[in-house]
């Protein structure tokens, strides 16, 4: 049997090999992005320095697309869309935990079919909907389709939290007489606070980074998300690897900036309950 | 006096209060609370769903009206040389995609976890973050930067080889009929291997430390705990985790389209249902885009997910809830 050091050694150069794996394409993308174009031939693994140091791939990127608007769009879709899911997610999961009712089951089964069947296999009729409603080719489309896939899984992880609440803060509340809609919303939509980063990473995230509603319902280039904006950049200026770099960095790094803020929240969210 | 009740009993308050309200209040409230999510949940995720399969019995004529012809777009689908060809090329290459996650993600996952939950690991919560953070990427952007490391142009992959002494290995993987299926497989397990991680690693968290140290003593060692006590006691979420694998196969579209675009080239070699349902349904270069066909791909897709999903919950997870703890 090893001895406990040499065991120890061996676990984190295994770890840090995959860490490497995982970390490495990320990091070669973003460093090439701010050099030259010969140095990124030249040396692509080289950082880079005083004399290769260059942004031209960000002025091109900002110069020949919409690249603010792309970060607009998908700001104020996933946004509203978090709201809503959030909001309306928390209340079907109180009412379905709190109150049993005849078929508050089979509404939760109904609910929870979302989870499996993924919503794009309906794209067909949702295009020929939002067309009919004069609806297609804006964010209103985007956000009414992203609340809808993103409530199932939000109603299952919110019930789970609502669960945990212990009963004795809504029977106090009961018994001094205060309406069951204020319980809700001010007695136990704040203790769901911890569950947000949860469904953040089950459904918001999927959200902003969508490629298939975005290109199926947005045609016009002022109604794209930056997933798409970005997919249809590099499409455009494939042999332009300054910008291409740019691109995928820009796209990269407020996506890093927010998860290293927020890791500890998310990774606890997926694995909430499991720390006792 | 009335709160101590309360407290002794705890489900009577909330029957007492439900059952004295009026019928049409209580009906009003669940309105309230399960309305807005019903509402939207109903209208443009179950409706759209049930509409697809209506249209894939329509067919439209030259006019753009629709006929209804029953089972004539599915007979088309399946036997057709020119739809069936292309679909069952689709669905088997669905199927590898498939494979090629539950064979490298899935174990590489529950190895990660199992390393990660070993008592007294140092740093492991950065090792976590670091090796979660490409799931939370984009797939166009992964896709998408994976197509320049993998370029023969930049040759950063080609660098990475001969710095081993592998440089011979290296080959345009994603540019090789081949090749191309596995490599964009791979591509999509190198970013997807934190869920499998984080599912696992939250459930060997929640092995009750009693049965760890009963096994410590009996002079057991890590790898044999991890395999014959932990990895048994995780196979609900092993099951759970196959079957998010399976149905995340058909949002594979992403990364297809990114990479190699809706051809799914070369000569189809990538193309997977989720691709096929884009042309279909959409359109690409010469075809016009077939709604109703599009609609009969999508229901085909509905009812290989339904099998999956069934499978799962009558099978896999009955026979695995005998394990649970």
């Amino acid at each position: 049997m090893l001895n406990q050091p040499a065991r120890s050694l061996g676990v984190h150069i295994i770890l840090i090999a995959y860490s490497a794996l995982a970390l490495g394409p990320i990091l070669l993308v973003v460093m090439n992005s701010f050099k030259a174009r010969n140095a990124i031939f030249g040396a692509p693994l080289a950082p880079p320095n005083a004399t290769t140091f260059s942004l031209v791939g960000y002025a091109k990127v900002f110069k020949a697309s919409l690249i603010g608007t792309y970060f607009a769009n998908s700001l104020i879709v996933t946004l509203v869309s978090m709201f809503l899911v959030l909001l309306f997610g928390a209340m079907a999961a109180w009412a379905l935990t709190e109150y049993k009712f005849r078929g508050s089951t089979a509404l939760a089964l109904f609910l929870s079919i979302g989870i499996m069947v993924p919503i794009r296999l309906g794209s067909v009729a949702i295009l020929k909907m939002m067309r009919a409603a004069g609806l297609n080719d804006t964010l209103t489309a985007l956000i009414l389709v992203y609340v809808a896939q993103g409530l199932p899984m939000s109603i299952f992880i919110l019930s789970e939290f609502v669960q945990q609440i212990p009963k004795d803060l809504r029977d106090a509340a009961r018994c001094d007489g205060v309406p069951e809609t204020r319980i809700f919303f001010e007695v136990i939509a704040p203790l769901l606070r911890p569950a947000i980063a949860t469904v953040a990473v089950f459904t918001i995230v999927p959200i902003w980074n969508d490629l298939w509603f975005p290109l199926i319902l947005t045609s016009s280039d002022s109604t794209h998300t930056i997933t798409l904006g970005v997919q249809q950049f590099l499409g455009q200026y494939i042999t332009d690897w300054n910008s291409v770099l740019a691109a995928l960095s820009m796209a990269i790094l407020p996506v890093v900036a927010i998860y290293v803020i927020f890791s500890r929240q998310l990774i606890s969210g997926l694995t909430a309950g499991a720390v006792k | 006096m009335r709160g101590s009740f309360a407290k002794r009993t705890m489900a009577e308050p909330l029957s007492q209060v439900v059952a004295s309200m009026p019928r049409g209040r209580f009906l009003a409230l669940m309105a309230l609370f399960l309305g807005p999510a019903v509402a939207i949940y109903t209208l443009f995720s179950i409706y759209p769903l049930i509409a697809t399969m209506a249209l894939s019995t329509y067919t439209t004529d030259s006019s753009g009206a629709y006929q209804f012809v029953g089972l004539v777009n599915f007979v088309t689908l399946l036997t057709d040389a020119v739809w069936s060809k292309p679909f069952w090329n689709a669905a088997w290459n669905n199927l590898v995609f498939f494979a090629v996650h539950m064979l490298v993600q899935n174990p590489i996952g529950i190895a990660l976890a199992g390393l990660l939950s070993l008592p007294g690991l140092k740093l492991k919560s950065l090792y976590r973050t670091v090796i979660f953070l490409p799931t939370m990427l984009s797939v166009v952007i992964v896709g998408f930067s994976w197509n320049l490391i993998l370029s023969p142009l930049w040759g950063v992959a080609e660098g990475a080889l001969k710095a081993v002494g592998l440089g011979s290995w290296f080959a345009p993987w994603l540019g090789l009929p081949s090749t191309a299926l596995v490599t964009l497989a791979l591509i999509s397990v190198w970013q997807f291997v934190g869920i499998p991680m984080m599912l696992i690693y939250a459930a060997l968290l929640n092995i009750p430390d009693e049965l760890i140290d009963a096994a410590r003593v009996d002079g057991l060692g890590h790898f044999r705990i991890f395999w014959h006590i932990k990895l048994p006691l995780v196979l609900p979420t092993i099951g759970l985790v196959s079957i998010l694998t399976f149905v995340g196969n058909f949002n594979a579209f992403d990364l297809i389209y990114t990479v190699k675009g809706a051809l799914a080239g070369p000569n189809f070699a990538s193309d997977i249902l989720g691709t096929f349902f884009y042309r279909t349904f959409f359109g690409f270069q010469l075809q016009l885009g077939n709604p109703t066909m599009g609609a009969a791909v999508a229901t085909v897709m509905f009812f290989i997910i339904l099998a999956g999903v069934c499978l799962y919950l009558f099978i896999v997870q009955r026979r695995l809830r005998r394990y649970a703890f």
